[in-house]
Parts: structure tokens; sequence; C-alpha cells
């Protein structure tokens, strides 16, 4: 089987070049289930349970889309992907989307030939030390040790950061937040420097979290979220509205607790049109009239995501901070659907 | 002569000293000691260096085993269990992240009921006639009954039947699917060798080798797929089908580490052959494989394997990642090991190959009967310590992706539960690699052992 899936493809390989990244809706039905980038862990993002259900923030949007598209939010296959292999699967089509705590850039969306539908998490480089040191603020740091995962944004961000504000620092470089963890308790670098929330779930790992402080300068935009490849921008429609009706649920109040309810018909139109009893958003996507509906019951609205699995009440014990609705202070504005 | 002697001794001894204990300070634990640790005041001192090192070593270690926390549901639950027992102090392992994820670490995200995927080992679908995980066990035990016979010389001879159709079984077993495929791939073989075999008289040699490998080929990209799925229509036997992403954790380090063992031995004794042939293009071909493969570190071919070949591939094909580390693997293996075999190759007396010839053998006779059973025996040591290090470099494939062991205690960190657990998981992955690489290193000396047939 395997083998003649290889000879099969030797065969054709220099025949059909991109006809078939065009049809990814058609390619996700007939295959029945989704293939969904995400990274091999993050907490609170992407982590597989004891028995390997992958659970998390990110893991919820492909889920969402999965529940949409093919109905079964279950209908699943995760692809962990590394910071080196992300692009390329999605590239080579043997990931239909990536939900991968990826940032948003310009180089990424255009050179190599993506399409980002959204962002899920706004998210910042932050600096965090141990309280003993008895530093406050990100301008005092001058001539820290500094733990850094290197081939990041943050190592660049680093850089500028301190050269801007005339500072010297001397970098440690490591490859995993795993390892970074051991070094900062170690006592190998003064401070711990990558994106927020994974300085707060790093942070909610220690033994004592009280003993260190993350500092309050934020120096850098990392605003993730899922991404599609170039060439079927009715597949990206999907996800990208998939992830506006998700934010926009939270801002409505449909909640997986009351959108049986809602999904009957109420009073308010836009309420109507994305539940689907009212208008035909889900024939133009290519979908059925209630793929929004299952999106949000698969896991619930934004904040009910966001809640559940990087929210106050969990260990990682983020914010919502710049994740909160525009009309909570936030960014996240879903465009309406009309 | 003697009488001159006997006027100048008063007196001679007639009768033998009975034999004395040695003293106390020479035999004996005591003996021991004074002769090995305590011989000089030099080793004096270096010997109770190295005892307050070790025991420096044990104190942190030993209580950091075994007063540790089994029982618990996180990393949380692990320090308060701790400071509840043992107070403050530091130092306690949680090995609750094994009891809790060990089936994880061995297996992956391999159904324990491939039949019925949702399945999990707490709760067993009511019809599962075979215990959890019973596929890749059962591959696990035939995997020791096929090498029996390879391994040990005592070993019944018919298991070789067994070693024959493992390569074919372990396949199916593992990733299920028809029963008519790895069929049909050993019917390619069998092809191979018929012709072979047949042709030998009406063609020579050569030619029937290239006749052979042309009717194999042909068979197995053109005819075998019809004709299986035809067999398939007729009689359906087939295992529940297990997807490659399932495969994880110690069974996918094993698996990698078995297939390019298994094959990078032979395929590296051909290509050590080829290397010494007189033979201009097989020379030159089997030198540039070997060199640029050795030239080249293997995470750079794991990661063509990942990420180049998928552009080669037209999109939507899905050529087996685990396939293609497979075959990466293998090659990387094989090209090591022809080194090693011409390191045997070489330290043979030239006498050796004239005494074959002399013998009037052809090629392929003085290389089985003389030459390969002397090269390959000086080249143990080189080949087994080279396959210790093809299964430990197995784990670079969670570099991209793969989910072995190392990239599975990434997955469990990221688990809110266990995020910043560290030294147990690694200490439980050393513990695993080290069962399989000493054991292959004690086989080797054992082996060398068996076959020395020198004078000493």
């Amino acid at each position: 089987m395997k083998k003649s899936v290889f000879l099969g493809a030797l065969t054709v390989a220099g025949l059909a070049a991109s006809g078939a990244a065009a049809a990814t809706l058609d390619d996700i039905k007939a295959r029945g289930t989704l293939n969904c980038g995400v990274t091999t862990g993050l907490v609170g993002f992407a982590a597989p349970d004891a028995n390997g259900v992958w659970e998390g923030f990110d893991v919820a949007v492909c889920r969402a889309v999965a529940a949409a598209v093919l109905g079964d939010a279950t209908a699943v296959e995760f692809v962990p992907t590394t910071g080196k292999t992300r692009f390329t699967a999605l590239a080579s089509g043997e990931v239909d989307m990536l939900a991968r705590n990826t940032t948003w850039t310009l180089t990424r969306d255009v050179d190599l030939k993506n399409e980002f539908v959204g962002i899920n998490y706004y998210d910042g480089q932050g600096f965090m030390i141990p309280k003993s040191l008895g530093v406050t603020s990100a301008k005092e740091l001058n001539g820290a040790t500094v733990c850094i995962q290197t081939g990041t944004t943050t190592e660049l961000n680093l850089a500028d950061f301190f050269r801007a504000n005339d500072m010297e620092y001397e970098p440690v470089p490591i490859e995993t937040n795993a390892e970074a963890q051991q070094q900062y308790l170690a006592g190998a670098c003064d401070v711990y420097t990558t994106d927020s929330s994974g300085l707060a779930a790093t942070r909610a790992t220690f033994e004592t979290p009280s003993d260190h402080v993350i500092l309050p300068e934020i120096v850098s935009k990392e605003p993730l979220g899922p991404l599609v490849r170039h060439g079927d921008q009715e597949w990206g429609d999907i996800v990208r509205w998939t992830l506006n009706a998700l934010i926009a649920a939270e801002e409505l109040g449909i909640t997986s607790a009351n959108i049986e309810e809602l999904a009957k018909g109420t009073d308010r139109p836009e309420v109507n049109r994305i539940l689907g009893s009212e208008g035909t958003m889900g024939e133009m996507l290519g979908l059925d009239s209630e793929w929004a509906k299952r999106a949000i019951m698969a896991g619930g609205n934004y904040g009910e995501l966001f809640a559940k699995h990087i929210g106050e009440e969990t260990p990682v014990g983020l914010a919502r901070g710049l994740n909160a609705q525009w009309k909570d202070g936030g960014l996240m504005y879903a465009p309406p659907f009309r | 002569m003697s009488d001159t002697h006997a006027e100048t001794v008063s007196y001679v001894r007639e009768t033998m000293l009975p034999e004395q204990e040695p003293p106390v300070t020479e035999t004996g634990v005591i003996g021991w000691m004074r002769e090995n640790l305590f011989s000089g005041w030099l080793n004096t001192i270096l010997t109770l260096l190295s005892i307050g090192f070790v025991y420096y070593v044990l104190s942190g270690l030993l209580p950091w085993v075994f007063q540790s926390v089994w029982n618990a549901e996180s990393l949380d639950e692990c320090r308060q269990i701790m400071k509840a027992t043992w107070g403050e102090t530091h130092g306690h392992a949680c090995w609750a992240v094994i009891k809790d994820r060990w089936l994880q670490l061995l297996y992956g995200f391999y159904p324990p009921y491939p039949f019925a995927p949702d399945a999990t080992v707490d709760a067993p679908p009511p019809e599962a006639m075979l215990p959890a995980y019973f596929r890749p066990n059962l591959t696990f035990v035939l995997l020791f009954i096929a090498l029996a016979p390879v391994l040990f010389d005592r070993a019944p001879r018919k298991l070789l039947i067994v070693t024959a159709i493992y390569p074919f079984l372990m396949p199916w077993l593992m990733w299920g699917g028809s029963l008519w495929f790895p069929l049909g791939i050993a019917a390619g073989f069998v092809i191979l060798y018929l012709v072979i075999s047949m042709g030998q008289v009406r063609l020579g040699s050569l030619l029937a080798v290239i006749a052979g490998v042309i009717a194999a080929l042909l068979w197995w990209s053109v005819i075998m797929g019809y004709v299986t799925a035809g067999l398939d229509q007729v009689v359906p036997i087939s295992l529940p089908s297990v997807e490659s992403r399932q495969f994880g954790g110690f069974m996918l380090a094993l698996l990698l580490g078995v297939v390019a063992i298994g094959l990078s031995l032979p395929i590296g004794v051909l290509l050590a052959l080829g290397r010494q042939s007189d033979l201009f293009i097989v020379k030159s071909l089997c030198v540039g494989f070997i060199e640029l493969i050795r030239g080249v570190p293997l995470i750079t071919l794991l990661f063509v394997a990942s990420v180049l070949l998928n552009y080669f591939m037209p999109p939507g094909t899905n050529f087996d990642i685990i396939m293609r580390v497979m075959i990466m693997v293998t090659v990387f293996a094989s090209a090591y090991i022809a080194e090693v075999v011409r390191g045997g190759l070489a330290a043979l007396p030239k006498g050796q190959y004239e005494g074959a010839d002399s013998l009037g053998l052809d090629y392929w006779q003085a290389q089985r009967l003389i030459i390969m059973p002397q090269a390959l025996k000086i080249s143990i040591p080189g080949i087994v310590s080279t396959f210790i290090g093809v299964f430990k470099d197995t784990t670079l494939v969670s570099i991209i992706g793969l989910l072995d062991p190392i990239g599975l205690s990434q997955g469990i960190r990221a688990n809110q539960e266990w995020n910043g657990i560290y030294w147990e998981l690694f200490a439980f992955i050393a513990l695993l690699f080290f069962i399989f690489c000493f054991s292959m290193s004690r086989y080797s000396m054992w082996l060398e052992r068996k076959l020395q047939t020198g004078h000493n």
C-alpha cells in the first residue's frame, strides 16, 4: 500500500505540479479528516493528554474548523511540527492549516507564500527575573545575562531593545523552553525572555512562582494566528470566518450553554445569520447553514476557549489584556457577519 | 663436593615445613584492598578521594531516586507530597509522571485496540479479546524469535523460517491493512530468486541477475497492485490499519533502530565489497555513495526526508514520513557499516584471498566461505558500536516533529499538570535506551569470545 503510493507518486511527480492545491475543502471532505499542524507541545496552546488526545488554545481552532467543515470536532489529524518544519509542512500539503502560535510577519505572509487568516492571540516579548534582583523595569537590566532561545524573533527583538536603550547584555543561548526553565532556575542567567504567555506558563511551573516577577515592559508585537497556504482562497475564507465566528460569538453573547436556544431564532439578526437561521452565509462558504453553530459548539466561543485553556483560572493564568473584546478595551474585533 | 659441603653446614633440614597460611594482610578482602586500593600513599589518597566523590554523588542520587513520589496527578501535587513527607529538603524525584505516561512513552499514540480507535487502556471496548497493545507487543516478541537463530547457533535452525517471514510480517502487524500486500512484496522476492536460479544456466549469471531484478520491479510496480487488489476482493484478510502518525515513543525508536540495523548490515557489506571491486563503475558508485552519506550529518538527511522530499512530490501525495525517515537512517547506517566492514577486509592478510583463489573458488564462494567470516569477525566491535550509535541517533527524529521518546517528553511537559518536570522523563528514557544498548554491547563481547580462534 505504502510502496505503491510511493511508486505511483514517482511516476506522476513530474506531471502534477499544483493542480491539487485548488480544492482543499474537497480533499478534506473526501479524506474525512482535517490535517492540522500544531506545535510538538506548548503549555496551554497544544499538548497531548495521557490518552493522546490533543488539547489547547491552538488545538481548539483546529477543532472548530473541523466541526464547521466535517461536522465532527474530533475528525482532526494533528501533525506535530517544529519551528523548522512548520512552513514546509503547510506548503507541501502535508497539513491543511497551521494553528501553531506563529507570529504574523510580512516575510512569512508574503515571501513564504502563506495566508494568515487572523489573530487568535496577541502576544509580546517580555522579561522574567527573580524578585531578589530588585529590578522593577527592563530599562534597569544593563549588564544582565539573558537566557534566549536561538533562531527566533525574540533573539532579534532583544538585541534591538538593548541597543535602543544603550545597554549591554550577555546572551545565554538555549534551544527549548524546557531547557530555559532549567538554566534560569539554576541561575545560569539573570533574565529569561520569551513571549509573555510563555513566561507566564513557565513561571506557573516553578516551586515558588511568587519569587519571580515578569517585568511590565513588552518589547515586541507577536500577533499569533492560524494560517493556510497561498493558492486556495476559498479554503482560507473558511478558516478565517470560523475564527471570526468564535470571536463574534463572544461579542454577541453566544456561548456553548445557550447556543441551542439561540439557534432556534432570536430577534437579533446577526446572531441569526451566524447560527444559520437567517441568510445563506454557510452556502457562500461552500458549507451548510449550521457551520458556525458547530464550530462554536466544538469548544465554546473565543472567551470560553481562552478561559478554559490559558485564562486566569488555569495554571497558565493569563489575563485577557490585549485579547479582550474591543468593547472591553482589547483588540479582538471580528468583522461583521453580513 | 658433597663431602666438603657436609662439613661446613652444621644443620640440614630433613623434612619439609608445612605450608603456612599467607599473612592476613596479603589475602582475602584486606589483601585485595591493600594491593588494589592502598598500595602506596598516592594511591591511598586517590582511593579516599574517589570514595568521597562516589559517596557525594550517591548521597544526592539515591534519595532522589528512591525517596520519590509515585502517586500524584500533577507536579504541584508531587511537590506538596514531598513537602509533607520530607519537609523543605530538595531533590526528590516525581516518578508520578512516568506512572501517568509510561504507556505513551513506550507506544506513542498507537491505539491500544486498533479495531476501536477511540478505546483507551482504562476503558477497553467490550468485544476486546486480546490485551491492549497486542500487535506491537507480539511484533516485539517475534523479533527475538526471529533473531534467535541469527544470534545464537544453538537455537533450532527451523526458527530461520520465522526470520525469513518476519520482514514481511512485521510491517503488517504494525501498520495493519490487507495481508495480501506484504505477501505481494514477498512474492516479488520469490520471482527474483526463481528468475535468477532458472536463468543462471541459460543466460549466464550477470544477465540472470539483471533479468530477475527487472522482473521483480515489474511485479512490484505494475502487476502486484492489480493482483493484491483482486485477491483482496476474493479473500479479504486484513488487520485494522494504524496511521504512521500514531507511531511514537520508544516503539518508534525501536522500529527505526531495528529496520536500520537489519537492512544496513547486508547493504553495508555489499557496499564494502563494491568499494574493493575492480569494476570501475561499481567501485566509483560505492565510493561516491559512502563518502557522500558519511560526509553529511544525519540530521541533514532527516531534514531532506521531512522537508525536501515533500517539495519533489506532487501536492497531496503522502509518502509516509516514517518510511522516509527509515530509508534515510538505513542509508546513513549502511555507509558507516560499509567502512567498518572495509576495515575488516583490509585487516585480512593477502594470503587469505590468494588461498581462496588457489582453491578454485569463484568470487562469491570465496567471499562467503573464507573472506567474510573472518572480516566480519574482526569488525564485530565496530559494527556493534555503529549499531548502538544508530539506535541512539533515532532520537534525532524529534527535531523533525516525530514523537519519539524525546519528542514526547516535550509534549508531556506541555501539559499543565507536568510542565516543569525534566529529569524524571530523561532518566526514564535513558534507562530504556541503556537496557538495549548495554545488551547489544554484552552480546557482541560474548560473540567475540565465542569466535575467538587464536592461540592464547
